[in-house]
């Protein structure tokens, strides 16, 4: 590892110190220059502030509209996007806005607990790979190449057919599928940080063998963990909705997004609205943290370079 | 191609800057003229646009430069006006470039001959496939390659760091271009490979090419510079014949370059605050003694006795071959005492430092710290002997974790003690090294090279340690810096009489500092004793040739 390339005009700047007396002072545009940092482009801001919303709404769903997502106004059914109801409403008469937003809480819960599993076992498997014993590694690593052979929908799909349904199998499902991908990558920055010139120097300073690995190693090893879990948080939750489509998760009435887009299926023909606008939901919330985590991941390489 | 007396490059009030990073020009009214048959040294600091002001001449600077000059004339034409096509045509054909890092520069995937052949097919220089293999073989030849013709189908990786550099210079040559610029090209390499390395671009000099070398170097240039440029902060501050400028140096700044560099004048006394007074035709160098040493105690911290470590390489096809990288490496350190370890790269130093280091076991022989076995015992019983034994790297940053702060990290190696004694004491270490407590709360990431091998050395220091070895302490330091670091080595040392192990290829640098030196060459130690014995006899003249050898 180098220095970054930002410290660099700020060595030279204060290389000089002692011997300036005599000279001109240092141009402070190099020392201006050591503080310039890249800002966030516009398309992060978005997605960023996309997101902070989806929390908000996830938090308080009933903060942001006044129907309920379970019952339905018969006189009102597969009622086209108005002032009223401006998402429309599905054929139970049901508000298709408000399903929507409640719905944020589902896939959003779903995907976190799905991502906490496969962050879990992922970063332990993954640690114990890239640890110094070869038989564990060669282990660890087979098995995710077993795991990462199935697609992760037919993955998940084995194993809820396994547990059942539900949406608490339904996210260990998804976390099975998402373990290799943390694995992988934990295994890399493990084997890095462990022959890191600071882990060296900790042994040369007296350091015992766990407290090195408590200290010096872990700590960097989880740091590439928020990044992977923002990039692939988005996969995930296109995963959970197309298992819910497919009716191996939350089942009906429960206004999860992939369940309104099964139910809106039967109803296409004659109205859109009740699938465009949870299918809508799905898209944006993916491409949001696939652009935060993409920017992340740039931050974290740069860093780490 | 050009005529004799008109310079190569002809450049007034050359001015780069990259607006992108800032207003202020990186380089600002640059003046530099190079005639054939002369070489220009530009010397100066890392940062003070020296690179740049090379790569300018190829049209190499890169998006986002804006180059202005009062007059910019390469060849007798006017450069101001070039496309990247006139450039492309200049590049390998006429003008030669040789960087640093030989390694990144060759393609990994190519061979050498590949390498080498590449510009003279690109500028359609010969034809046929006999002519071109019979040509680059010449040129490897010429810049000393050993067996050309074999050397040319191995690849870069296969190549030590000397014979790599000579091929990055046969490839720059391989066209004959009558302008060579070298940027830095002897400083990642040993002192012996070095001459060689100069040689041949000398030679190439003799043969009436322009060549303009770039480095921080003084010592360097002087043997083989016809003008010296010295530029700092983007600007020229001093230019003239290598003469005049390094034995009668009129700007300040060039004198305290000058001043700063160690060497057996130097020992016992500081190097930062030495100053050059010029006289009527000559100049000395006004130094002030560093402070008293303690007294050398016979007592030794550390016995070395007999230590080899062979390592098993595949020779050939099927066979394994054993490399000897150290072998019956006996010394001892004393208390108080700096002994100099000094030898060219693979001659085994590192190796030697990793054993007494605890890092690696010798196949044969023992070390012992404070009178303790140290070596073939287990990691546990070794660990309470540790924190006597310490560390200053040549890299400190890496040598950091990348989450800690200054404080942070000096804490780590400090006694258990509460935390408020804690943070006062890393002040007090802080101030012990030159730092101000202000960087206390600051990453590593944010200081200068100086100021992190201030930190590495206050770390080091924390734990009270009877010896610190210190691996190339000073070597990734500009001359300035350095000076500054082995002012501080030597305070501390005389202060605290630690006794130090310093590794070094620099051998100003261990005259400087050491007591006692050892020469390590392919693995064992072929020369020993006090500085003045071995760098006063004869064998100071022959001794870097032999280090070359390898």
């Amino acid at each position: 590892m180098t220095a970054s390339p930002h410290s660099a005009p700020a060595a030279v700047a204060l290389s000089t110190e002692g011997l300036v007396g005599t000279v001109a002072s240092v141009p402070t545009s190099v020392l201006r220059a050591t503080r310039f940092r890249p800002r966030h482009p516009p398309r992060f801001i978005l997605a960023a502030g996309f997101l902070a919303m989806l929390a908000l709404v996830a938090l308080g769903p009933g903060l942001f509209t006044r129907y309920d997502p379970l019952t339905g106004d018969f006189s009102e059914t597969l009622k086209g996007p108005s002032w009223v109801h401006p998402f429309g409403t599905d054929r139970l008469g049901r508000d298709v806005l408000a399903r929507t937003l409640y719905g944020t809480r589902y896939s959003l819960l779903i995907g976190l607990a799905g991502m906490a599993v496969s962050a879990a076992a992922g970063v332990l498997l993954g640690v114990l790979a890239g640890l110094r014993n070869r038989l564990l590694d060669e282990a660890v690593s087979r098995l995710f190449d077993v795991l990462s052979s199935f697609p992760g929908v037919l993955l998940a799909m084995l194993v809820v057919t396994f547990l059942g349904q539900g949406m608490a199998n339904i996210a260990i499902a998804v976390g099975i599928a998402g373990i290799p991908k943390f694995g992988r990558v934990v295994r890399a920055q493990t084997q890095l940080v462990r022959d890191a010139d600071y882990v060296t120097h900790a042994a040369i300073y007296g350091l015992g063998r766990s407290r090195i690995f408590l200290r010096h190693v872990l700590p960097n090893v989880l740091v590439a963990v928020p990044v992977i879990a923002t990039i692939y948080i988005g996969n995930t939750i296109l995963v959970v909705s197309g298992l819910s489509f497919l009716g191996l998760g939350p089942q009906p009435p429960t206004p999860e997004w992939g369940v309104m887009l099964a139910e809106s299926r039967d109803v296409l023909r004659v109205a859109w609205w009740p699938g465009v606008f949870p299918g809508l939901a799905i898209t944006l919330t993916v491409i949001a943290f696939s652009i935060v985590g993409g920017v992340l991941q740039k931050r974290f390489e740069g860093r780490i370079a | 191609m050009t005529d004799r007396h008109e310079p190569l490059v002809d450049i007034r009030g050359l001015s780069v800057a990259f607006p992108a990073q800032g207003d202020e020009p990186v380089v600002q009214g640059a003046d530099l003229t190079i005639h054939p048959g002369e070489c220009v040294a530009l010397v100066g600091e890392s940062g003070s646009g020296k690179s740049v002001t090379a790569r300018s001449l190829l049209g190499l600077t890169g998006d986002g430069a804006r180059i202005e000059a009062a007059q910019f004339r390469i060849r007798g034409r006017d450069a101001r006006t070039f496309r990247e096509a006139d450039w492309r045509r200049l590049r390998g054909n006429l003008t030669g470039l040789v960087m640093q890092d030989a390694l990144v520069s060759l393609d990994p995937l190519r061979t050498i001959g590949q390498e080498v052949g590449e510009v003279l097919t690109e500028h359609r220089l010969v034809s046929g496939g006999a002519a071109l293999t019979e040509r680059v073989h010449a040129t490897l030849a010429k810049v000393g390659m050993p067996r050309p013709a074999e050397r040319a189908r191995q690849f870069a990786h296969q190549l030590s760091g000397g014979l790599r550099q000579r091929a990055l210079i046969a490839a720059a040559i391989a066209a004959e271009p009558d302008l060579i610029i070298a940027d830095e090209p002897t400083t990642a390499l040993d002192p012996g490979i070095q001459d060689q390395v100069l040689a041949v671009l000398a030679d190439r000099v003799r043969e009436g090419a322009g060549l303009l070398l770039i480095s921080h170097d003084l010592a360097l240039v002087a043997r083989i510079a016809h003008r010296v440029i010295v530029m700092r902060a983007g600007r020229i501050v001093d230019a003239g014949s290598t003469q005049e400028v390094l034995e009668q140096p009129r700007h300040p700044y060039t004198r305290q370059l000058l001043a700063a560099i160690p060497s057996a004048a130097s020992r016992g006394s500081r190097l930062a605050s030495a100053r050059i007074s010029a006289g009527q035709g000559s100049s000395t160098i006004e130094r002030e003694p560093s402070p008293p040493r303690a007294a050398v105690e016979p007592r030794p911290v550390l016995e070395v006795s007999d230590i080899a470590k062979h390592y098993a390489h595949r020779a050939a096809a099927g066979q394994t071959g054993t490399f000897t990288a150290l072998e019956g490496v006996s010394f001892t350190v004393r208390a108080g005492e700096v002994l100099g370890i000094i030898g060219a790269s693979g001659s085994g130093k590192s190796t030697c430092a990793k054993i007494v280091l605890g890092l690696l076991e010798p196949d044969a022989g023992e070390v012992r710290l404070l009178g303790e076995l140290w070596t073939r015992i287990p990691e546990p019983r070794r660990r309470p002997l540790r924190r006597r034994l310490q560390y200053i790297p040549q890299d400190p940053l890496s040598s950091f974790d990348p989450r800690y702060r200054v404080a942070d990290i000096i804490a780590e190696n400090l006694p258990d003690t509460g935390a408020r004694g804690r943070r006062a004491r890393v002040l007090a270490l802080l101030n012990q090294v030159g730092l101000s407590g202000g960087v206390i709360d600051r990453h590593p990431r944010a200081l200068s090279g100086g100021q992190r091998q201030r930190v590495a050395i206050a770390r080091a220091l924390a734990a009270e340690p009877a010896l610190i070895v210190c691996d190339e302490p000073v070597s990734a330091l500009d001359i300035g810096i350095q000076a500054q670091i082995l002012d501080l080595l030597a305070d501390l040392q005389g202060r605290l009489s630690t006794a130090m192990l310093f590794i070094s290829h620099d051998w100003g640098v261990v005259q400087h500092l050491a007591d006692r030196v050892l020469v390590f060459q392919d693995g064992r130690i072929v020369d020993q004793g006090s500085v003045a014995d071995v760098f006063g006899s004869a064998i100071v003249n022959t001794v870097p040739g032999r280090l070359s050898a390898a």
